[in-house]
């Protein structure tokens, strides 16, 4: 086995009450894709953010190459030949193509010269960008194009990739895949990260998994069941949520024809949506992130207000209704993002129970709040959603995303809507804070409430909905029954590769069926 | 009411002159809100720079020395401004407006000795051959120094936000500080010089305004200026040549009202005195009610407080 | 390598705290500022803060203590709603202006007649309305066009002074003043006069009308939905609109309330301590009680105690000019370095300093 070329020794990295890292070590090889493998929160960003130079470590040391290495900023490490493409996208939206390459890379050339570059490295490995397109025009797979090649313009050694695949569709996955294969081949060291088993075991040639900041297991992920690997991982057997209720009543909420603006600068129109959702049943709108999910929860919740009868509510027309008057009408919401739409940071839960509960819960008399009201309604929510925080007094911030997200969808459920709708309920979540939340969902639709779940992860959409629709350019494909949908279908509703030329090799079909077999 | 002494040509020399001191401090400004940072202080640190900058061209003799003071003064003003809203995380908005009340009282303070004193003349520049031609000759070749260089100015900070690297590195932060923190720039560098470059032409549009319009110190002689340079920055869609139009359009109002003023025009004096006022708000109005796209050329970033976790 | 740490949640112990370090440490830098104007540091800092409530002309300050304070929390407590949602109303001291010219307008459209029930009651609405009117203008523009009320309420200022001009030298002018700019005096107008309620007090109504602003102020923020949403919004506008609040109608509340506080303001001002409409009428409440708002932490009984610091420096300031020939415009300069610590200071509340032992990799 020749010399590693990245190796990680004892690294430690701790924070004010946590400990993001202890005693992490693996090595890797030239020409190998390595996955670290793990749960939310398992320390999993941290850890690459230290190669990366974003982080410096408390204790511990790293090798490159045979040589000691300690980046004390990203510059070191690009310098080094240490490249990553993030999570979340580090693009400048009203810059374009060929300045954001620019702006990741160390010595860019002349402006011209690198848009050509641009376009013959994004031809070789089969991503097609123009460098001259606005980011904020591009699709989310078309930024984490640019965000590749930035990192490939560079020649880099190692290449980070930080769940790269949580905002692609299956067809889209199978091209990246592709892309990183052959990386492998030219000799490049990939770290994938990654929680999702199935892609690990289909992509990889060898995998770390860390929980709780530790690594818990060092194996050939190909060698282990997807069970194996979960345990090490998770630590426990997980208790899947129960079977899904099977009795549709009757139409509870409908849209119909609706058409939107965004009010976003580079916001998704909505277009001529039609949606019925049935009472006991859980509709799942899938897509990929940026296709008007913000925009459909915002006309559901009352947030942008549309024509009366674009939204019935039974036989009511609510669609220029407020978020308040729907709310008394018992349609409610759950935004995606959780701090800042969901909450108010900076105040308390009492607050932030008075925040989505004040009519439906008789909080405000006369224009006075009651708080003593906003108190037990916020105390009921922690009790009931197994809420983990001091009291009721804490300010949302202070919350971990998992408590937080139990809060938000249980102060909603406890005021017993008939229509909810939720976005991406249980996005960044580590898995128990994820069933737990799925679980009431369930639980809410059986007791015959409609639930509309807007999400990314196609696997929660398959677990929990009964119908599944997809939000494709601000436009809403037919439901169709879960049962028995294939991952290629679902991926084709999604918009597929999303006017992608295939590179060389086999045809698109082809591999979208590829990707569907790889995947459960 | 006489409106033929109303000489067009001497109308469009005024007009370049009057204006600016408002568009060497909105083109400040605009490289400070490009990096994604709201000074409302612009008013604060003119006033600042015009009185620093009498104040040492008149103990020196030399408006050049006075210049340079004027713009120094106004750039350690907007350092403590840009320590307070960058290091200490303060709220910009605020921290603005307590730079401007403040900069108006040191400058009174200042300015105590040095009030009804004429400062040292600061020669126009006579381009050679140019400045003979007959009409444009005196309009547009025989103007001050400082006329010119406020149009360099404009040519540069273009070029600079469009063409080089450390331009696209200053707009990358103002899109987004999470980003370019993430690749490796440094958010807090790069604020802490486009403040300080800021707060210097503000200061040298002050001392433009005490040394060369005025020239003389009078308390509170911005009169409102600084503001106008901030609304002009809005109005030129944080683009360098639709700030110049704005500035030359503010600057062509006031010398015109003054104009129609000395002309006894039968219009209350107050009315005109208030027309460039009334003026910026109303071509704020119109840039403004375009809701989107104000939103496309804002750098997403403006006004908003950076703080790099870990 | 020091550095800050975000505190999981605010510190209360820091949020009360902040001012009043705010407060030792002006003082400390002022005395510095004044030593260096060749002043005993000493004696400046003691005539200002001391002399005007406890020394021996303290009965004189008093009255003037409550004079200067009225309007400054009165403008205070208006402008920190706005604050607190995030609408930046900075033109107070242009509401301020039209409130005194249309409250005194209406006043001098009855002279001579004598009926104070009615006179004076209508003068004070003219004076809010003049004051809600004139913040409306940002408000509309704001909601209408979406322009931005920061720029456009200050460059309402500016105007406001030159109307306030036009009206001193022209339709308001006194018939009887011999030519001088300057209306009537409305203190020799008793159906039209703000008059102190208690002989040599200071204590008119304009005090009154800001201590009854202090209470509902407090009671809006603590106990009703409008004061709560108020809040939201100034704390995350998205969770705000989430809520149901209506971010339009918001901008219009909090321009309108804080347009006609100052604009009772002005009116009481006019009818009370200045007499008249002139010139030379506004002195920058309109701006002082910026710093009032955010020294007394947006909370209306930190206003209430800000509002009688601030008016403290003024009389202390004059104190100290008269007697030790400090110029006025350093408590100018005093007062905006008050701001300038406080938002410093402010940092505490939320972050935590740290110190690391090691230094940079």
């Amino acid at each position: 086995m020749s010399t590693p070329l990245l190796e990680v020794r004892g690294l430690r990295k701790a924070y004010p009450g946590v400990v993001a890292n202890d005693d992490v070590s693996f090595a890797a090889r030239r020409g190998e894709v390595h996955a670290l493998l793990g749960e939310n929160g398992a320390g999993k960003s941290t850890l690459v953010k230290t190669v990366y130079g974003l982080l410096r470590p408390d204790e511990g040391r790293m090798m490159l190459d045979g040589r000691d290495y300690a980046p004390a900023s990203p510059h070191d490490a690009r310098q080094a030949g240490v490249a990553m493409v993030f999570q979340h996208f580090s693009l400048f939206e009203a810059l374009d193509v060929a300045e954001n390459v620019a702006l990741g890379m160390e010595v860019p050339p002349p402006m011209r010269e690198l848009a050509t570059r641009i376009r013959d490295v994004s031809e070789t490995y089969g991503l097609p960008l123009d460098p001259n397109r606005l980011v904020g025009t591009l699709s989310a797979g078309e930024r984490q194009r640019v965000e590749i090649i930035r990192c490939l313009l560079q020649d880099p050694q190692v290449l980070i990739m930080d769940e790269p695949t949580s905002v692609l569709t299956p067809q889209e996955v199978a091209i990246l895949f592709e892309t990183l294969k052959r990386l492998r081949t030219e000799g490049k060291l990939i770290l994938y990260i990654s929680h999702k088993l199935e892609e690990i075991r289909a992509l990889c040639d060898w995998a770390t998994i860390l929980r709780h900041g530790r690594v818990t297991g060092s194996c050939d992920p190909r060698q282990k069941s997807a069970r194996e690997l979960a345990e090490t991982m998770v630590g426990s057997e997980l208790a899947l949520p129960a079977a899904k209720t099977r009795e549709p009543g009757e139409v509870a909420l409908s849209i119909a024809g609706l058409t939107a603006a965004s009010g976003a600068a580079f916001g998704t129109e909505l277009k001529d949506l039609f949606l019925e959702v049935r009472r006991g049943e859980i509709l799942g709108i899938g897509g990929v992130a940026g296709n008007g999910q913000d925009e459909l929860l915002a006309v559901l919740s009352g947030e942008s207000r549309s024509a009366p009868d674009s939204i019935m509510l039974g036989d009511l027309p609510i669609g220029s209704f407020g978020p308040n008057e729907r709310r008394a009408l018992g349609v409610l919401a759950a935004p995606e993002e959780r701090l800042g739409h969901a909450t108010a940071p900076d105040m308390n839960l009492i607050e932030n129970a008075a925040l989505s509960g004040r009519r439906r819960m008789g909080m405000v008399s006369r224009g006075f709040v009651n708080w003593g009201k906003a108190r037990a309604h916020a105390e009921h929510v922690i009790e009931q959603f197994d809420v983990r925080v001091p009291g009721a007094g804490s300010v949302a911030r202070s919350l971990s995303g998992g408590n937080l997200q139990k809060f938000v969808i249980g102060r909603e459920i406890l005021q017993q809507p008939d229509v909810l709708v939720v976005n991406q309920p249980t996005w960044g979540l580590d898995a128990a804070a994820a069933a737990a939340i799925r679980q009431s969902l369930l639980d809410l639709a059986g007791q015959g409430a409609a639930v509309i779940v807007i999400s990314q992860d196609l696997d929660e959409l398959m677990e929990i909905s009964t119908r599944f629709s997809a939000l494709n350019e601000g436009r809403l494909s037919k439901p169709r029954d879960t049962d028995g949908l294939t991952l290629e279908e679902i991926g084709l509703m999604l918009g597929g590769a999303h006017d992608l030329e295939i590179g060389q090799g086999l045809s698109a079909p082809d591999r979208a069926v590829e990707a569907g077999e790889t995947s459960p | 009411m006489d409106l033929g002494s109303i000489n067009p040509v001497l109308l469009i020399a005024a007009l370049l002159l009057a204006s600016t001191p408002i568009l060497l401090a909105a083109m400040g400004e605009l490289v400070v809100e490009k990096s994604g940072v709201l000074n409302l202080g612009v008013e604060g640190m003119m006033i600042v720079g015009a009185v620093s900058g009498f104040m040492a061209a008149v103990e020196s003799g030399s408006p050049t020395l006075g210049f340079l003071a004027a713009a120094a003064a106004a750039a350690v003003l907007a350092l403590l401004f840009g320590v307070l809203t960058q290091v200490l995380l303060s709220n910009q908005v605020a921290t603005g407006l307590g730079l401007t009340l403040f900069g108006l009282g040191i400058s009174s303070l200042m300015g105590q000795g040095y009030v009804g004193i004429r400062p040292p003349a600061s020669p126009r520049l006579e381009l050679p051959v140019l400045s003979e031609l007959p009409v444009v000759g005196p309009v547009l070749f025989s103007q001050h120094a400082l006329v010119y260089l406020s149009l360099a100015l404009v040519l540069g900070v273009w070029w600079y936000l469009r063409s080089t690297r450390s331009g696209l590195i200053l707009r990358a932060v103002g899109e987004s500080h999470e980003a370019a923190h993430a690749l490796g720039y440094s958010v807090l560098g790069t604020r802490l010089a486009a403040i300080a470059f800021g707060g210097a032409l503000a200061g040298l549009g002050g001392a433009c305004l005490s040394l060369v319009i005025v020239p003389q110190w009078t308390e509170g002689m911005t009169a409102g200026r600084g503001w106008i340079a901030l609304a002009i920055v809005v109005f030129g869609s944080w683009r360098a040549w639709r700030v110049l139009l704005g500035a030359y359009l503010f600057g062509g109002v006031s010398v015109l009202q003054l104009n129609l003023q000395a002309a006894g025009i039968a219009i209350p004096v107050e009315l005109l005195s208030m027309s460039p006022y009334l003026i910026t708000i109303l071509v704020l109005v119109v840039i403004s009610s375009d809701k989107r796209r104000a939103q496309v050329n804002a750098p997403n970033s403006l006004g908003r407080t950076f703080h790099a976790s870990g | 390598m020091i550095r800050l740490e975000r505190r999981p949640a605010p510190s209360r112990a820091w949020a009360w705290a902040t001012p009043l370090l705010a407060v030792l440490a002006t003082m400390v830098a002022g005395g510095l500022l004044f030593a260096f104007l060749g002043k005993d540091p000493l004696l400046v800092i003691r005539t200002i803060f001391w002399d005007p409530i406890l020394g021996e002309f303290a009965f004189y300050y008093r009255g003037q203590l409550l004079v200067k304070a009225g309007p400054l929390i009165l403008i205070a407590i208006g402008l920190s709603l706005g604050f607190r949602a995030g609408v930046w109303n900075i033109g107070a001291e242009g509401q301020y202006i039209m409130g005194a010219i249309c409250g005194a307008a209406v006043g001098l459209a009855f002279y001579p007649l004598e009926a104070r029930w009615l006179i004076f009651p209508l003068m004070v609405l003219a004076g809010g309305l003049g004051g809600f009117l004139w913040a409306m203008i940002p408000g509309i523009l704001r909601t209408r066009f979406n322009t931005n009320e920061i720029l456009v309420s200050l460059l309402l200022v500016y105007v406001a002074e030159q109307i306030l001009a036009w009206m001193a030298l022209g339709p308001l002018r006194s018939p009887d003043g011999a030519g001088f700019p300057g209306s009537r005096n409305l203190r020799h107008y008793d159906s039209a006069a703000n008059h102190e309620l208690i002989s040599g007090s200071g204590m008119h109504w304009g005090l009154v009308a800001a201590f009854i602003a202090v209470i509902l102020g407090h009671v809006l923020l603590s106990r009703h939905i409008l004061g709560f949403n108020i809040r939201l919004a100034g704390a995350s506008p998205r969770a705000a609109r989430f809520a149901g609040v209506n971010p339009g109608l918001l901008v219009l509340t909090c321009l309108g309330v804080s347009g006609a506080l100052a604009g009772f303001a002005g009116l009481f001002e006019v009818a009370g301590p200045a007499g008249q409409i002139n010139i030379d009428f506004n002195v920058g409440y309109g701006f002082t009680a910026i710093i009032v708002a955010f020294l007394g932490r947006l909370h209306p009984v930190g206003i209430l105690l800000a509002g009688f610091l601030m008016a403290l420096t003024y009389i202390g300031g004059e104190a100290a000019q008269a007697t030790l020939g400090v110029p006025a415009a350093a408590i100018q300069a005093f007062q905006g370095m008050l701001l300038f610590f406080l938002l410093a200071l402010d940092v505490m509340t939320n972050y935590r300093v740290r110190i690391d032992a090691r230094a940079r990799a």
